[in-house]
């Protein structure tokens, strides 16, 4: 059933650029992708270990600023009169640089969320973004501050017999998102249904009890905090390429709120959550934007985000979930079917 | 030297309003265990307050403040009749985010209502500064300490000698003990709202003038808050007046020895450093809850 909800689901995206021709829907569908993306990412932590990383977007710029340097190149001067030249490589190269760096960050957070947690951790994420913000703002002569990366080229693709293959299209360009989508999809499943997701949930759930059972803590929070910010950095270097355009504000605040609320929305802890949610606030700007002044529409991005919060604090599709196996469970008179739906859904 | 003793003199005037922030933020974060994101944008509130008396309706300058402590009382009292009292119980994630979209909705609305162009307030200050052998302060500077100070102290004996004040000092220790004792919790936790928030409104009220007044003017103004309740340790009023200090002095020093460019990093490389290597803050005195 589920299986084929999600094949459903992965056909229907497939196909959209054959009836999508308007270029700004597709357009606004690649960078909701793009966010989508951050935002399973985001769930990792946040709705699998309960860690919420409000600095997420750093991973997410770094990714960017990383792939998008080792594709342009750079010319800085170091300490001591040294200079560190570094000649553009293939944006693919900038890809693979972009998820190790941006795994890095997510090692040295992960280590720091051993030490603080609930409230203190949030804060020690949401300054370690602002202070990567004010670093690529003004490490002027490696980020170009507040007047941008510009130029950055598309990623090309190596094909066998084919040459290689540059994504300039709006259409190449989906359909790379995808197919990064669904890796990160895939490999989040595969790491919340083994062994370690059942730690990381132990973990969220009773800590003390996870610990006393044989849990290491550090190992687990640490390796979460690695994957998930490597999707994050996969994503903003997609970002990169795609919108070949990059500029400090990238690292703006209101972009982790964002993928918060794709999260929270969508429900936390729920595989299908972040898409469901970013799909509905990803497009939301596109259906508000002829109706309503851009202000207004931020009045209502903080207003629904506080309705969700008092009328579905769950999220969508645990709710529905919750609804589904309601049902089936007054059709079935057998008890145990119940319980079954019960178990698989997360918490 | 004089350039060291001009960065001192500054730093006590950004000092005195950084502690305002950090006393209300300190309050409601220890008493109510509620990260309130909602901080910057009263103190935006109070600034804009300090706009419409002054600007809009040419009222009296020092009038302005006291109209801005009690509209930010309201605010406060509201927000948290509205949506922190029916979420009261539910974990510090979820009421953390209904304060993000507080901010966002409040923020916006900010902009929407006086737009993206800063604003300034003339102020009944004169122009020349006055001048104390090498370093010299504005008038308006020195009014905007003696205003801090004045609130401070006001703040500290309504903690630490009024009834209310006892009945917080209860509540911050062992909510469920006040309780059996006849405090009124429900009534404490607004209150202590309404007064955090009036204390960030007076910030941004005292500091608008200073610079210029904008919508998101609120936003390094709440970090810094939460920087200087780190700093002091939670629930800690002497901590925080100590913390909003120390955050100036950081800020000025940086500014002037490192980088301007780098001045509002050192917040948040000040958050990161305490919650490494002195989680429990610089003048502990309670436990840190999680």
């Amino acid at each position: 059933m589920r299986a084929a909800i999600t094949m459903l689901a992965l056909a229907a995206f497939a196909s959209v650029p054959l009836w999508l021709r308007d270029p700004y829907l597709l357009n606004a569908l690649i960078t909701t992708g793009i966010f989508i993306i951050a935002a399973m990412s985001l769930n990792l932590l946040l709705g699998f270990t309960g860690q919420l990383s409000l600095g997420h977007i750093a991973f997410f710029g770094i990714g960017a600023y990383v792939s998008a340097l080792t594709s342009l190149g750079f010319d800085i001067g170091l300490p001591g009169g040294f200079r560190l030249v570094h000649e553009p490589w293939p944006p693919i190269a900038g890809l693979a640089l972009a998820i190790l760096v941006a795994g890095l960050c997510g090692y040295f957070v992960g280590l720091l969320s051993f030490r603080v947690r609930g409230a203190y951790f949030v804060i020690v994420t949401i300054s370690f973004a602002e202070v990567v913000r004010l670093v690529a703002l003004n490490w002027v002569e490696l980020t170009q501050g507040p007047l941008a990366l510009t130029n950055i080229p598309s990623i090309a693709i190596g094909l066998p017999s084919l040459g290689e293959l540059t994504l300039r299209t709006k259409l190449q360009n989906y359909y790379l998102l995808l197919a990064v989508a669904v890796v990160a999809y895939l490999l989040i499943a595969r790491l919340v249904h083994s062994h370690f997701g059942r730690a990381m949930r132990g973990l969220m759930e009773n800590e003390t009890l996870a610990v006393s059972v044989g849990i290491d803590v550090t190992k687990t929070l640490t390796l979460a905090a690695v994957i998930s910010a490597a999707i994050a950095g996969a994503a903003g270097s997609l970002y990169a390429h795609y919108i070949r355009i990059i500029d400090p504000e990238v690292f703006a605040f209101i972009n982790t709120v964002t993928m918060v609320i794709m999260v929270i929305s969508g429900g936390k802890g729920s595989l299908a959550g972040p898409v469901v949610g970013g799909l509905i606030f990803g497009l939301l700007p596109v259906v508000l934007r002829p109706i309503m002044a851009p202000e207004a529409q931020w009045i209502a991005y903080g207003g629904v985000l506080i309705v969700i919060l008092f009328v579905l604090p769950r999220g969508i599709v645990p709710s529905l979930a919750q609804r589904f196996a309601r049902r089936k469970r007054q059709a079935a008179t057998v008890a145990p079917v119940a319980f079954s739906e019960r178990a698989k859904e997360p918490a | 030297m004089s350039e060291f003793l001009q960065h001192l003199i500054n730093m006590l005037v950004l000092g005195g309003t950084y502690a305002l922030l950090g006393i209300g933020l300190t309050l409601i974060f220890g008493i109510m265990n509620v990260v309130n994101f909602t901080h910057g944008v009263l103190y935006t509130f109070g600034a804009y307050i300090m706009f419409i008396v002054v600007q809009q309706l040419g009222l009296n300058f020092f009038l302005a403040l006291p109209v801005a402590v009690v509209a930010g009382w309201l605010l406060g009292a509201v927000i948290e009749l509205t949506l922190l009292r029916p979420l009261r119980g539910s974990d510090i994630d979820t009421t953390m985010l209904v304060m993000i979209g507080a901010w966002i909705a409040m923020q916006s609305a900010t902009l929407w209502i006086w737009g993206g162009v800063a604003k300034s307030v003339a102020t009944p200050f004169p122009e020349a500064p006055l001048v104390l052998g090498p370093v010299s302060v504005s008038w308006l500077r020195l009014f905007v300490l003696a205003a801090a100070a004045l609130l401070i102290v006001v703040t500290y004996l309504l903690i630490n000698r009024t009834k209310l004040g006892c009945a917080m000092r209860a509540t911050f220790q062992d909510q469920d003990t006040a309780s059996l004792m006849g405090v009124n919790v429900d009534l404490i936790y607004t209150s202590t709202f309404a007064i955090g928030s009036s204390l960030a409104a007076a910030a941004g009220a005292l500091l608008g003038p200073v610079y210029v007044i904008f919508p998101q003017m609120g936003d390094l103004a709440a970090v810094k808050a939460f920087a200087i309740v780190i700093l002091g340790g939670l629930g800690n009023i002497t901590g925080a007046v100590i913390g909003g200090f120390i955050l100036a002095l950081a800020e000025e020093l940086g500014a002037g020895y490192i980088s301007s460019g780098y001045r509002d990093a050192m917040g948040f490389l000040i958050i990161i450093a305490v919650l490494i290597f002195k989680p429990t803050g610089l003048f502990a005195r309670s436990e840190r809850v999680g």
